[in-house]
């Protein structure tokens, strides 16, 4: 029997990006907020402090940050002819637990969507006709444009203090931006970061074919900043330890950096590690939350009830607690009805590698941080023509290489032995004159009827619980786009004077053991009614108003960038909407 | 060593004799408090903020303001605080005003027992009466909580309390502040807070080997409980002479100036204290210290190292420096504002006793969050990192370079530091 807790305001799932942005907007509110995050505490000086920080042993290969698998997993398959087994380490995607979340190990690339990928299915009918998508082609608008969404960018901008160089200031295309983004409403809180070597070539390559290279938008900061709650960060040393890593010197956009040192301090606010919460509870009308049931690390069963039930879990994870919890109707795939799972997306990315002439190049790749880089944004999204191609979507093209690190940064030419002093001297020739970018063409995904997530039937969790299980193929839209970006990118590699381009493609089938980002979205996506949708445009479920749902779970479809501008964008969005409408009136903020 | 054994036993003598004496309990005062009078208890409020009671006398994570129980580390060994709530049989809530003003301002409890001067009656004695009696009033205001606290577990002879008697007829002036017609009236609201309320020396005064303060040292820094107490006098190089009086305010204010962080007991006075002191009684606390006259004056822009940067201790210092240190306080030592201390010019790398260097090196330490300034950000410990000499080279290394001079720190040093610090429990 659950031990029953004194009562809340608000009971927040998930202790991360979200999680802490939701908590700091509803204490400002003056409500009793709880959080329950299923990992430990983390904070800086104490769990990733300068003297190990740079361990890429410890975070990278043996996945110090992340979620053990033996706590929690999911189930894997390709398509439903087959039978999905566990993960049993993670490989595609990474998996963050604790406090701050994955918002603590990412690399920080801090993006904006285009405008048009928020009415992304109107938008491509109406400029190639609906014929042109593929018939299992599930995308759709989102619900909101670009006007609603962008004041929640800047804020969460601000909040990190995001380093950049603006494209499109108030409509008015700059030098050196991004001149495919939206509009923007003010200029990046900070400059853009330094580039190495290797970027600002890149750049020059690209400009050398007619594009415009412009810095990627950091959450690594290129100057020390304050932000509106009074917290600062610092500078980042371009040590290259980010992605899979803590920062050890408070220059990476976290919530421990930008949002927890002002919301520890509160009285209305409460935090609860090493809980992890087996369901939101309904009342008999199946409408209305009255809370969570969690377990603490102790196996004690706890009730907390609360008015308002924020979902602030990553995004499988959300979908695994709707679906455990009854909320919603299950997608199923064969009928296409059902919200819950449905429209699940991951990332299309593909990279290369530019071997140079070692006696005139010299990138000192270890000299980086997780989101340095020169990009152009040509080939994203509906930024180009896609009539002549035979297929939608795109990506952004870069040198995002974010580190030199000892273990990993072993690339060779093919035709090089894979050990002994071939091996060794082809390395020490290689090491400081390749360009090694992994993610170079940050391909979009787009969403169809056969990609979803479901429980799984056979494996549980340590509660009996199912797991999550992804159902998740590359279609050949996303091939022949991500192909397409990466013979772009070879263009460039050339310009730039690679004495040798060698290009990894992405090929199906999809690989669960092969990483590509973290980037995992849909499952609930946000919508404009409920027949298409688990979410309306304000993150509010439309089966029970008094829970709303965080997270890239939202996203109908991924678009061509890294998600989490977004997501701290949706959150402060949604944030607002509860602020303004919902406490004012609890009840659904759209009527069906 | 043989001069503070042979002082110690004519103390042992004078306190033996003098436990014969009977001191006579006043009469009992008439009350000078109205429990309707807002304007007092709320002044009261105030004060014992000023004060920093809650220092002592609330143990933290009790959930029970100030009543008692906290450990308080005497070099004489620790005592642990009394319930100050009006609960009648454990706190004071039997006592007199009279009682009340007499333990505050002569350091007697009640029927004339004597107070230790852990409780810094030597620094309230300088209080008003009208101060003394808002406190009392704020204090009858508390949630009266039952929580009996043995306050004195000292060893022999400090836990014959009479014993303090003798302390006092040779260490104890009691007597109200006297402004001084000279300053002006800042100055003066600065010198009464300072050295009453306030009792910065208590912690910044460098003491004798009887734990009184050493009065020609007045604020000249003190090492107590793992750390060094800075000085904070208008010294340029050890104390605050480099800072302007806005910078001093901001620091109280915040916990955090342009270039330093306030740690180890400091951030815990400036959570608990000085955070919630109106602007203008820190600024006047600000003049007053700006006037405390530094020692090395005409030595202040000698910009000599005491080690020269061509010891092989200094070489060695600069690479565990590149390698460890460089990467938050930049390799000019300047690093970052309202982030990460400057150790260029910093006062605290200066001090003559390294005990706070040692302490942030070996142990790390966390800056005090304030609503101003709440980053709160951390130094992470090193004593697993660097063996004693790499410690000693670099903590060197700061101290002589950028135009910082100070004492080498030795190996011996951090081998005792690292001993004693595995001895607290804090």
């Amino acid at each position: 029997m659950a031990r029953r807790l004194p009562h809340k305001d608000v009971v927040i799932i998930g202790f991360g990006w979200t999680g802490s942005i939701l908590a700091n907007e509803l204490t400002d509110e003056g409500l009793d907020v709880v959080a329950i995050e299923r990992g430990p505490w983390r904070d800086t000086a104490t769990d990733f402090p300068i003297s190990y920080a740079q361990d890429e042993l410890r975070y990278r290969i043996r996945h110090e940050m992340f979620l053990r698998n033996s706590q929690m997993s999911v189930t894997f398959r390709n398509n439903a002819n087959q039978t999905a087994l566990p993960v049993r380490t993670w490989g595609a995607f990474m998996l963050g637990n604790g406090v701050g979340g994955a918002g603590l190990h990412w690399n920080a690339e801090f993006w904006r969507f285009l405008p048009s990928d928020f009415t992304l299915k109107s938008h491509l009918t109406q400029r190639y006709g609906a014929n042109f998508l593929p018939d299992d082609m599930t995308i759709q608008d989102w619900g909101i444009t670009w006007n609603d969404i962008e004041p929640y960018y800047d804020q969460f901008e601000y909040l990190c203090g995001t380093s950049g160089t603006a494209g499109n200031l108030r409509g008015e295309i700059q030098d050196g931006g991004n001149p495919f983004e939206g509009a923007r409403s003010r200029p990046y809180p900070t400059p853009a970061m330094k580039q190495g070597y290797g970027h600002t070539l890149f750049a020059e390559g690209a400009r050398k074919l007619g594009y415009k290279p412009f810095p990627q938008p950091s959450g690594n900061l290129s100057h020390s900043y304050t932000n509106p709650l009074g917290v600062t960060l610092g500078q980042c040393t371009y040590c290259g330890f980010c992605e899979w890593f803590g920062c050890a010197n408070y220059s990476k956009a976290s919530p421990q950096t930008t949002i927890l040192p002002v919301l520890m301090r509160k009285s209305n606010f409460e935090g609860r590690t090493d809980c992890e919460v087996t369901k939101i509870n309904l009342d008999n009308t199946g409408k209305r939350a009255t809370g969570v049931t969690f377990v603490d690390s102790s196996g004690e069963e706890f009730e907390q009830r609360a008015d308002l039930v924020i979902l602030c879990a990553f995004s499988l994870f959300n979908v695994q607690l709707l679906l455990l919890s009854g909320i919603g109707t299950p997608y199923d795939p064969q009928s296409g009805r059902g919200q819950i799972g449905r429209n699940f997306t991951h990332q299309t990315v593909a990279g290369g590698l530019g071997f140079f002439d070692k006696d005139k190049y010299n990138f000192n790749p270890f000299v980086s941080a997780g989101a340095i880089g020169m990009c152009i944004d040509e080939f994203n999204g509906d930024n180009f023509d896609h009539g002549p191609l035979g297929f939608v979507g795109g990506g952004y093209i870069g040198q995002v290489q974010t580190n030199g690190r000892p273990i990993e940064t072993t690339a060779v030419p093919p035709d090089t032995p894979a050990w002994g002093s071939k091996w060794k001297q082809a390395l020490k020739d290689n090491y400081l004159s390749t360009i090694n970018v992994g993610a170079a063409c940050h391909g979009s995904m787009y969403s169809y009827r056969d990609n979803y997530l479901s429980l799984d039937p056979t494996y549980k969790d340590r509660f009996g619980r199912p797991l999550v299980r992804i159902t998740l193929d590359f279609h050949d839209n996303e091939i022949k786009m991500s192909n397409f970006l990466l013979e772009k990118y070879g263009e460039i590699l050339q310009a730039m004077g690679a004495k040798q381009v060698v290009k990894h493609p992405r090929k199906p089938p999809y690989d669960v053991t092969a990483y590509q980002t973290s980037h995992l979205n849909g499952g609930a996506i946000m919508g404009d009614n409920p027949g298409n949708s688990a979410l309306n445009r304000y993150l509010q479920s439309w089966d029970v108003p008094n829970l709303f749902v965080m997270g890239a779970s939202a996203y109908p479809q991924n678009a061509g960038y890294n998600p989490t501008g977004t997501v701290g964008a949706l959150a402060f969005w949604s944030a607002h909407a509860i602020r303004s409408q919902y406490l004012k009136n609890p009840g659904p903020l759209v009527h069906a | 060593m043989h001069e503070h054994k042979s002082l110690l036993a004519t103390l042992v003598r004078l306190l033996l004799f003098a436990s014969a004496v009977i001191v006579p309990s006043g009469p009992i005062m008439a009350a000078g408090i109205d429990k309707q009078d807002f304007g007092q208890i709320q002044r009261g409020r105030y004060l014992a903020v000023v004060g920093d009671c809650a220092a002592c006398h609330t143990l933290p994570g009790s959930g029970h303001a100030l009543a008692g129980g906290r450990p308080i580390e005497t070099p004489f060994g620790t005592m642990f605080a009394p319930n100050i709530t009006p609960d009648p049989t454990t706190g004071i809530g039997a006592w007199t005003d009279r009682e009340f003003i007499d333990a505050m301002t002569k350091g007697t409890g009640r029927n004339g027992t004597h107070l230790y001067p852990a409780m810094p009656y030597t620094y309230y004695t300088k209080v008003t009466r009208d101060d003394v009696l808002a406190i009392r009033a704020y204090l009858n205001t508390l949630p009266p909580v039952y929580n009996p606290v043995k306050a004195d577990q000292l060893p022999f002879p400090f836990n014959i309390r009479t014993s303090m008697i003798v302390w006092d007829d040779l260490f104890f002036s009691p007597g109200q502040f006297q402004p001084r017609a000279d300053k002006s009236d800042e100055w003066n609201r600065g010198a009464y807070l300072a050295e009453g309320l306030g009792h910065c020396g208590l912690c910044h005064t460098p003491k004798n080997f009887m734990g009184t303060d050493k009065t020609s040292e007045r604020l000249q820094g003190n090492a107590l409980q793992g750390w060094f107490a800075s000085n904070i006098t208008d010294d340029r190089r050890r104390g605050i002479g480099g800072w302007s009086i806005s910078e001093i305010v901001d620091y109280l204010k915040a916990g955090h100036g342009r270039k330093t962080l306030g740690t180890g007991l400091m951030a815990e006075t400036i959570g608990q204290s000085t955070s919630h002191m109106t602007d203008a009684d820190l600024k006047a606390i600000a003049v007053y210290l700006k006037d405390q006259p530094g020692q090395n004056a005409g030595n202040n822009e000698d910009r000599t190292p005491a080690v020269a940067s061509d010891q092989p201790i200094m070489k060695r210092g600069r690479s565990v420096y590149a390698d460890e240190c460089s990467g938050c306080h930049a390799g000019d030592g300047k690093g970052t504002e309202h982030l990460f201390p400057a150790l260029d010019g910093s006062a605290v790398v200066q001090q003559t006793d390294p005990t706070s260097l040692l302490h942030v090196v070996l142990r790390g330490t966390r800056s005090v969050g304030t609503d101003k300034a709440p980053t709160a950000a951390a130094m992470p410990e090193f004593g697993w990192l660097l063996n004693d000499n790499e410690v000693a080279a670099v903590l060197t290394y700061i101290r002589n370079s950028w135009g910082n001079t100070a004492p080498a720190v030795s190996a011996e040093d951090v081998r005792k530091a690292r001993h004693a610090f595995v001895e607290r429990s804090d």
